[in-house]
């Protein structure tokens, strides 16, 4: 039922110069949803993405979240509307400590004001004090308490992407964008990522969006795919719909058509 | 809450106690009143460069228009209390006022710029302000404005610098100052995390050069004359407040307060070498940045932990000698 969707995406289109790189898309995803946006490199699966926070301008079409409008809306507006997002090449603050990556995305729910920071009053303390748990929670939460002083650019490249989930998370947000969560991590990491985001869907009754190139990964996890080729949306439905759709098939192994 | 209270106590016997000294050589004649002199601009620079170093290394928006901001609180608070008899105070505050909303005024256009535009867009504001106030009858022009009062005392300089750090200290430990450093480390992870990466360098901007603008009016009745001349409100004063800024360390406020006493006292105690001070002043920069690329404290602060093994190291090497 397309009134209770949460994330709503009718006829997106971006077009970058003559490139459209994403065509008249649409899906829908329901709350606490765990769907995948998969497709062959260069299908504008990031493209989507930046397009639903705000990072990129949409040509054409609606993109709306519970009963908000984010089509074109400035990034941080977006956030505070519920959807936080990781991104493929990770980008954390890297030389600030990891504790001060998750406390900087607690912003929109800070209360205190300007002069009580100045003066620090005992609100600002009392806050503070909130904000270094709250965050301190999160970390514990992808595993990684032990890390809050430690720089977060000189964490492996695992931990920095759970890093970047925690950071995510401190916006409690009501959609959660995954940008390739997997991408660098052994089948271990991997392993660890998959438990965790599942634990994120089913503790913290969030909607999750991911995308992904680990096939295993995506089958396991996802209970909805949208698959994307050459900006066109060839395929919706569960994993094992998709795996014997013929279409899907032919984008990734290449078949008569294409 | 102990810890911070306690250290926060020890800091502030400490302050008074610099102040004690400072006025008990002055009474026994140690001090020599250019020495006091000296000490006060100390004082004013360690607010430029302390505002600056908010704009600059916490916010990572890097403006070389800093004397802009130093002449209108200058020449405003000079006109305030000359022509208008305004109490000294209020001419400070107002000074600091009118250079915070110059500051707002430019930041909103300018900081669409990024890096070297920025750059050049703060070093053009800087310089159309000079050349407005060398236009300016009212405030003496280019003949430069003379006869100001002598209010700037080392007290007062002393206490302005001193609430300018801890008020820039504690915005910077503030969710507002994260979300500064976010937009200095990655705008664009800063946006999707919720933060106006343009209200923050703004914000920023405008907190930067209210601070200035106070400097200024220290500066001015400190002088008691002011020229409109690149040295002392122009691109030259910028140059010299960034070189305080980048060799204390980008980022780091004790950095800066440091830099700015050093380097406020290197160029005085050159003084016997006449011709050859200009030469020997960018050689020890050019040493320093040589060793220290990433500045006296690189980012980091002089905690009050680290100052007492200092002290115990002077304390033994003293001990020693």
């Amino acid at each position: 039922m397309p009134t209770t969707a949460e994330l709503m995406v009718s006829n997106l289109s971006v077009q970058f110069g003559g490139l459209k790189a994403v065509n008249e898309v649409s899906f829908s995803l329901q709350p606490q949803t765990l769907a995948g946006l998969i497709g062959p490199n260069g299908a504008g699966k990031t493209t989507i993405f930046n397009a639903l926070t705000g990072l990129c301008p949409v040509s054409g079409g609606e993109i709306s979240f519970g009963d908000q409008r984010l089509t074109n809306q400035p990034p941080h507006t977006i956030a505070r509307c519920g959807v936080a997002r990781t991104f493929q090449n990770i980008r954390l603050f890297k030389n600030l400590t990891v504790l001060d990556n998750l406390r900087i995305a607690y912003h929109k729910n800070r209360q205190y004001s300007l002069l009580c920071s100045l003066f620090r009053s005992p609100r600002y303390w009392r806050e503070e004090e909130q904000i270094t748990a709250r965050a301190k929670e999160a970390l514990e939460l992808v595993g990684l308490a032990t890390k809050a002083e430690h720089l977060a650019g000189s964490l492996p490249y695992g931990e920095q992407r759970r890093v970047e989930i925690a950071r995510a998370l401190m916006l409690s947000p009501k959609l959660l964008l995954l940008d390739e969560p997997a991408a660098g991590m052994n089948p271990q990491e991997t392993l660890t990522l998959l438990e965790l985001i599942r634990r994120l869907r089913n503790e913290l009754k969030i909607t999750i969006l991911l995308i992904e190139h680990d096939m295993k990964l995506v089958m396991n996890l996802c209970e909805r795919l949208f698959v994307l080729d050459y900006g066109h949306l060839i395929a919706t439905g569960d994993p094992k719909a998709i795996q014997s759709n013929r279409r899907v098939v032919e984008a990734y192994l290449g078949g008569t058509g294409a | 809450m102990v810890k911070p209270r306690l250290t926060g106590l020890i800091k502030i016997i400490l302050l008074l106690c610099i102040y004690g000294v400072v006025r008990l050589l002055e009474s026994r004649g140690l001090l020599l009143p250019y020495h006091v002199q000296v000490l006060s601009l100390c004082c004013i620079n360690v607010i430029l460069v302390v505002s600056l170093n908010l704009i600059n290394g916490f916010t990572g928006q890097f403006s070389i228009g800093h004397a802009g901001f130093l002449a209108i609180g200058a020449y405003l608070s000079a006109f305030l209390t000359v022509k208008m008899h305004v109490p000294f105070l209020a001419a400070i505050l107002c000074g600091g006022l009118l250079a915070g909303l110059a500051g707002l005024a430019v930041g909103l256009p300018a900081l669409r710029l990024r890096g070297d535009y920025l750059a050049i867009a703060t070093l053009g504001f800087g310089e159309i302000i000079r050349v407005i106030i060398l236009n300016m009858e009212a405030v003496g022009g280019a003949k430069g404005f003379s006869g100001i009062p002598k209010y700037t005392t080392f007290g007062i300089a002393y206490l302005t610098a001193i609430i300018t750090v801890v008020v820039i200290r504690n915005f910077v430990h503030s969710d507002y100052g994260r979300a500064c450093l976010a937009v200095r480390e990655d705008e664009i992870a800063a946006e999707s995390l919720g933060v106006n990466s343009t209200y923050f360098k703004v914000l920023a901007f405008a907190l930067g050069a209210f601070f200035a603008g106070t400097a200024g009016a220290l500066f001015s009745h400190y002088l008691q004359y002011m020229a409109p001349t690149p040295s002392q409100i122009g691109f030259v004063k910028s140059i010299d407040i960034l070189i305080m800024l980048v060799l204390g360390g980008l980022g780091s406020l004790t950095g800066s307060v440091i830099a700015a006493v050093v380097l406020t006292i290197i160029p005085e105690l050159l003084r016997g070498f006449a011709e050859y001070r200009m030469i020997i002043y960018p050689i020890l920069l050019i040493v320093v940045m040589l060793y220290l690329p990433a500045g006296l404290m690189a980012g980091r602060e002089l905690s009050l932990d680290s100052l007492a093994r200092l002290c115990k190291g002077v304390k033994s090497s003293a001990h020693y000698s």
